[in-house]
């Protein structure tokens, strides 16, 4: 198929592979900073195939994992209310608040609908005038100018029944604090190539210089990962630091400006609290005053509660410093049926990926 | 007639063109149901004879019994519709011991409202279906509920077939170094569904692959009588078929990544969606575990009938991954291929 099977080609990828061998020749640890990338590298097996001396640890970049407990309540809160039907992406379904997730309330006859698009829910919108119609969003800088976007038509609709309960967190913030953080040992950092579409690089270059690590742009495919990781560490073997981009089919310095733009448009940026790490200055998105008609928070004040402790380790997972299969939950108490954390259940999770693909090395 | 069914239909538009509670009461209205649209297109003689049950001669064999409801939606769909699905799902499931399906019972649960032109259209497909697989439905059973109790029409069939004494598949025959092939592409039917469902588009339009397999059975059975086993990787696609022989047998099932067939379009669907094809459902494809010395001429037999002209040697059965289904990826690396926890829900980015 165009545009995937190349990024496929198992002798692309092999040739990359042999290459990376001949090039490291230290421990190295690398990052890969998107859950979409942790699922590619565990599904395809190019951590099995890496020199032992080169170790691969997961990142931040799953947005369901690291959206609050407080907002998947708050979601479930929503849900409970008879004039509001709730729609969100599939994989915020089976995600556990402290009162159950969505899946268990659509049960308890609440009106919870996965959508594939926030344009459906939109529709709905219109469909249902009756209706209060709830998008939940969540996400990194990939799907905040869709949800900024909606809301714009939905002002042009003049929609009245139409809000997003939105938790946008952004990359560059997350990177900087696993950064300042003395327990990190990581050497570079393969960047999510699909976020850096939309935002460019400038971020990404003020980071290297401030920290003096190396990032690569790096796309989602085995092939884009192998080259990635080829080019992070042959600047570490240099000793060098620099930012590259190997997703110039997709990236560009300057990123998708219109959706910037768009994203300025409707959001500003706020203090977000990541689930299991705690709150970041300045890492998230918030709806600006301006749109509060369509702001499901400032609409309908939904409640949570205070974010309890189950003793899930997730927190240390997305930041890089505990393997899933190192936790003393993993497998046990914590399986995807019966999830501890979202990083057991979300599709970009990096524990769902080492339960669900390797289990034969663990 | 007419004026008939206006009784107690305060809608008269309703009436003439809906099936309405009063076709599922066992009155005149049932009979009238049963008269119009069942017996001038399942005619035969058990059905013909109009008795509570039907009553079949059995000649010498065992007999081979399986049934399964049908609740799809939306009930018409790209390939098919919930007809023709309800017949091939109950036929393949009786065609997997190696029988010749022969009887299907045929049970309607009605929502009251729907177009008589939807439950003819229905019909209709399941006619073509039971002609084309050779079935005859030789009783059945129609009922009607309110609005909201069912959604639009619901589908039981029971099928029965016979087959000979010889003839014996199972997973306790399956044996480490056994080939495992499957009769062509995965995941055409799931994918079908999730994306007309949600109507979503794609550029090549996906179609579901429902189809009888009985008479490629038979054709397999005569290039290979020993196969091992055979099972329709219907809910839960290729991964929970596979894991449920692992788990029956004890033993370990090593697949391909190189070698499944998966049809463009659908492999773009699932990569759009983030669902992994080994774990979607098919409804006209079978998976055979066969001895490795007769694996190739199976496949050679499977792909000059038309319903396994794309059939492909996935992988084989091994005693050392016990109990777990791998898959050697496209790099040379391998992973489990576990058992699906609940539906796959699409990702968010």
């Amino acid at each position: 198929m165009k545009y995937l099977s190349e990024f496929r080609d198992p002798s692309l990828a092999k040739a990359l592979l042999a290459e990376i061998h001949t090039t490291v020749t230290r421990p190295w640890t690398l990052m890969e900073v998107c859950g979409g990338q942790t699922h590619a590298i565990v599904r395809s097996g190019i951590d099995q195939l890496l020199p032992s001396s080169l170790h691969l640890v997961h990142g931040p970049g799953c947005p369901v994992c690291v959206t609050p407990i407080s907002f998947i309540d708050k979601a479930i809160n929503l849900a409970a209310r008879p004039e509001i039907i709730l729609t969100t992406f599939g994989d915020m379904m089976r995600v556990p608040g402290s009162i159950g997730n969505l899946l268990e309330a659509k049960s308890r006859g609440n009106d919870v609908r996965m959508v594939y698009s926030v344009l459906e829910a939109i529709s709905l919108a219109q469909e249902n005038p009756h209706s209060q119609i709830v998008f939940f969003g969540v996400g990194f800088e990939t799907t905040a100018p869709g949800n900024a976007m909606a809301i714009l038509q939905a002002q042009r609709l003049g929609l009245d029944n139409f809000s997003i309960l939105a938790c946008h967190v952004l990359v560059p913030p997350a990177l900087r604090a696993l950064l300042d953080n003395k327990e990190n040992k990581v050497d570079g950092y393969l960047a999510a190539g699909n976020v850096c579409t939309i935002m460019g690089l400038e971020e990404y270059q003020e980071i290297v210089d401030d920290y003096k690590v190396p990032i690569v742009a790096t796309g989602l495919e085995p092939v884009d990962i192998l080259a990635g990781i080829l080019d992070a560490v042959r600047q570490l073997e240099k000793g060098e630091y620099r930012l590259e981009n190997e997703y110039k089919r997709s990236v560009t310095p300057t990123g998708n400006l219109h959706a910037r733009k768009i994203i300025d448009q409707i959001f500003r940026r706020c203090d977000r609290n990541w689930r299991g790490i705690g709150v970041l200055s300045q890492s998230g998105l918030a709806i600006r005053d301006q749109f509060a008609a369509f702001d499901a928070e400032h609409k309908f004040q939904p409640q949570a509660a205070e974010e309890t402790d189950n003793g899930c380790m997730a927190g240390q997972v997305l930041q890089g410093l505990l393997k899933p299969p190192s936790c003393p939950f993993f497998g046990n108490r914590c399986k995807p049926e019966h999830p501890l954390g979202a990083t057991m259940v979300s599709g970009e999770g990096a524990c769902a990926a080492y339960y669900k693909y390797h289990r034969l090395t663990t | 007639m007419k004026d008939e069914m206006n009784r107690g239909y305060p809608n008269p538009i309703a009436k003439q063109d809906v099936v309405t509670l009063a076709h599922g009461n066992g009155g005149k209205f049932s009979a009238e149901l049963i008269e119009r649209f069942m017996l001038p297109r399942f005619a035969n003689e058990h059905l013909n004879r109009l008795e509570d049950q039907a009553t079949l001669a059995i000649s010498s064999g065992r007999i081979a019994f399986s049934t399964d409801s049908y609740v799809v939606s939306p009930i018409f769909f790209p390939g098919g519709d919930i007809g023709d699905l309800a017949v091939n799902g109950t036929v393949n499931d009786v065609a997997m011991s190696g029988a010749r399906p022969l009887y299907l019972s045929l049970a309607l649960i009605i929502e009251e409202g729907l177009p008589f032109v939807d439950l003819e259209r229905i019909l209709d497909s399941i006619q073509k279906a039971a002609r084309l697989a050779g079935v005859a439905i030789v009783t059945g059973d129609t009922k009607v509920v309110e609005r909201g109790s069912c959604d639009k029409i619901f589908i039981n069939t029971s099928g029965i077939g016979i087959l000979a004494d010889n003839i014996r598949l199972g997973a306790d025959r399956i044996q480490a170094g056994d080939k495992i092939i499957i009769s062509g592409t995965l995941a055409d039917h799931g994918m079908t569904i999730l994306t007309t469902r949600n109507k979503l588009s794609f550029e090549n339009s996906l179609q579901s692959d429902t189809a009888p397999l009985a008479d490629l059975v038979q054709t397999m059975l005569s290039a290979a009588p020993n196969i091992h086993a055979l099972r329709d990787p219907t809910r839960g696609g290729v991964a929970m078929t596979l894991n449920e022989f692992a788990q029956q047998t004890g033993l370990g099932f090593a697949l391909e990544e190189a070698a499944l067939p998966i049809n463009d379009s659908v492999r773009g669907a699932c990569e759009i969606l983030g669902i992994d094809p080994l774990y979607v459902a098919n409804e006209g494809k079978l998976i055979a575990v066969v001895r490795a010395q007769e694996a190739d001429s199976l496949l050679t037999a499977m792909r000059n009938h038309p319903l396994g002209q794309q059939a492909a040697i996935i992988g084989e059965v091994n005693a050392e991954t016990s109990k777990l289904v791998t898959l050697t990826t496209l790099l040379g690396a391998t992973r489990v291929v576990d058992i699906p926890v609940a539906e796959q829900l699409p990702r968010i980015c």
